[in-house]
């Protein structure tokens, strides 16, 4: 069965979607995600979507959703890579993934993660203030 | 009805110079276009109207022989928009024929008071037809023109900047309607992308009012930016527009707005981890810099 790969990186996890998400898939990766997450105690998620062309309600609800059940495991989610595109319809959908971090590029993600994780809070604030 | 045809033909060259004696005395545009040219579209839509009411009669102006003179006023009417003429002098040019006209049909026709009459009321009904087709030409236009600008106006008024490695500005001008916004909003994205910056400054010194409708158009162009990893600063609130804000119930607790571009870029600045810093040189350079740097900072 088609399968999002969820690929460890010391305490992080990493995910690229490069496939064209459905409904299962999305759903196989929530599974997917929460599991790794208590397995390995993963302190972060990284979702990359830059390949992600179309998207609606429903991925954008998964993102949120990954992001929720990572917090409650006690992992910081970020989503990088995000196509304009990709931004404008979640706008118009009327999502603004409240609680998602994002950045630009897996380096920026990077960035936040490991930041959070050798300089605690300081960088979090520094990026929602 | 050839009538009317044969007394233009026959006195063509006395109806043109009245024609434009009239027109003259009553606009005259010598500065938008000369004698000359004026003389010979007068000549040649005077021979179209000859072709016109000997082909298909003075009363049929949609049949094919008035095709000729459809066109060529279209035409004349067009390029008078362009060269800036009134729609009063568009339509002048056409109705200043009656006079001329009518007082050639009285001559020829003036001991026949019936066919004074027809001849006089079908002309007139003809030429204000040939008036109503200018006007209507010089408006779709001036409309041609008026869409070409707006056109212009949104590509012009929505450049992105890039003030620092990974600072973007933009400028909005004019007020932010939903077209604009989905312009403003794909060009940030696409510069966000393109120069991989963290923040964007979105400056509204020239937009002249925001209400709720540009608060919400302003809101999602943040939230597309934040989603894609970017941050924004709104910059260029005035007095007034901070007032209207406060006053509107507009909730902009979760968006950083500054007073100025300047206070704007120098929190981007800091947050990036860059700082500015006078050089030595120029403080050697004026004394009193040094005397007055601190107060500055």
């Amino acid at each position: 069965m088609e399968r999002i790969p969820v690929l460890r990186m010391g305490s992080l996890l990493l995910i690229t979607i490069q496939v064209d998400m459905h409904d299962k898939l999305a759903l196989q990766l929530q599974d997917d995600v929460t599991e790794r997450i208590s397995e390995w105690g993963s302190t972060g998620v990284l979702i990359d979507i830059s390949s992600l062309e179309i998207v609606d309600s429903f991925i954008g609800r998964m993102l949120a959703n990954i992001a929720g059940m990572s917090r409650v495991l006690g992992a910081e989610t970020v989503v990088v890579g995000m196509q304009p595109a990709v931004a404008i319809t979640l706008v118009e959908l009327g999502m603004s993934l409240t609680g998602v971090r994002t950045a630009l590029s897996v380096e920026a993600g990077m960035e936040l993660l490991y930041g959070n994780a050798f300089t605690g809070s300081e960088d979090e604030q520094r990026t929602e203030a | 009805m050839n009538d009317l045809a044969e007394i233009i033909s026959q006195n063509e060259d006395k109806l043109r110079s009245e024609w434009i004696r009239t027109m003259s005395s009553a606009v005259e545009r010598a500065d938008l276009m000369s004698k000359a040219e004026l003389d010979e579209q007068c000549g040649s839509l005077l021979k179209e109207i000859v072709d016109g009411v000997k082909t298909s009669g003075p009363e049929n102006l949609g049949g094919a022989g008035w095709n000729g003179t459809r066109e060529l006023l279209s035409a004349i009417s067009a390029s008078r928009a362009r060269q800036g003429f009134s729609p009063t002098d568009v339509a002048t040019f056409v109705l200043s024929l009656k006079q001329p006209l009518f007082v050639l049909i009285r001559e020829k026709m003036g001991k026949n008071p019936d066919l004074l009459f027809d001849t006089v009321w079908s002309s007139t009904r003809l030429l204000d037809s040939l008036a109503l087709i200018t006007t209507e030409a010089y408006t779709s236009t001036r409309e041609e023109l008026i869409m070409r600008q707006q056109q212009e106006l949104l590509e012009l008024s929505t450049p992105v900047v890039k003030l620092w490695d990974g600072i973007l500005a933009l400028p909005i001008i004019g007020t932010l309607d939903s077209a604009r916004t989905q312009v403003v909003m794909e060009s940030l994205l696409q510069a966000v992308v393109a120069t991989n910056s963290r923040y964007a400054i979105i400056d509204i010194t020239g937009v002249p009012t925001v209400d709720t409708l540009v608060a919400q158009h302003l809101l999602k162009t943040i939230t597309a930016a934040r989603l894609m990893g970017a941050e924004c600063i709104i910059s260029g609130v005035r007095p007034q527009i901070a007032q209207t804000i406060v006053h509107l119930g507009i909730n902009l607790e979760d968006v950083i707005t500054k007073a100025k571009l300047s206070d704007a870029f120098a929190l981007a600045l800091q947050r990036s981890g860059r700082a500015v810093v006078k050089t030595a040189a120029a403080a050697a350079a004026n004394p009193l810099s040094q005397l007055f740097g601190k107060r500055e900072e």
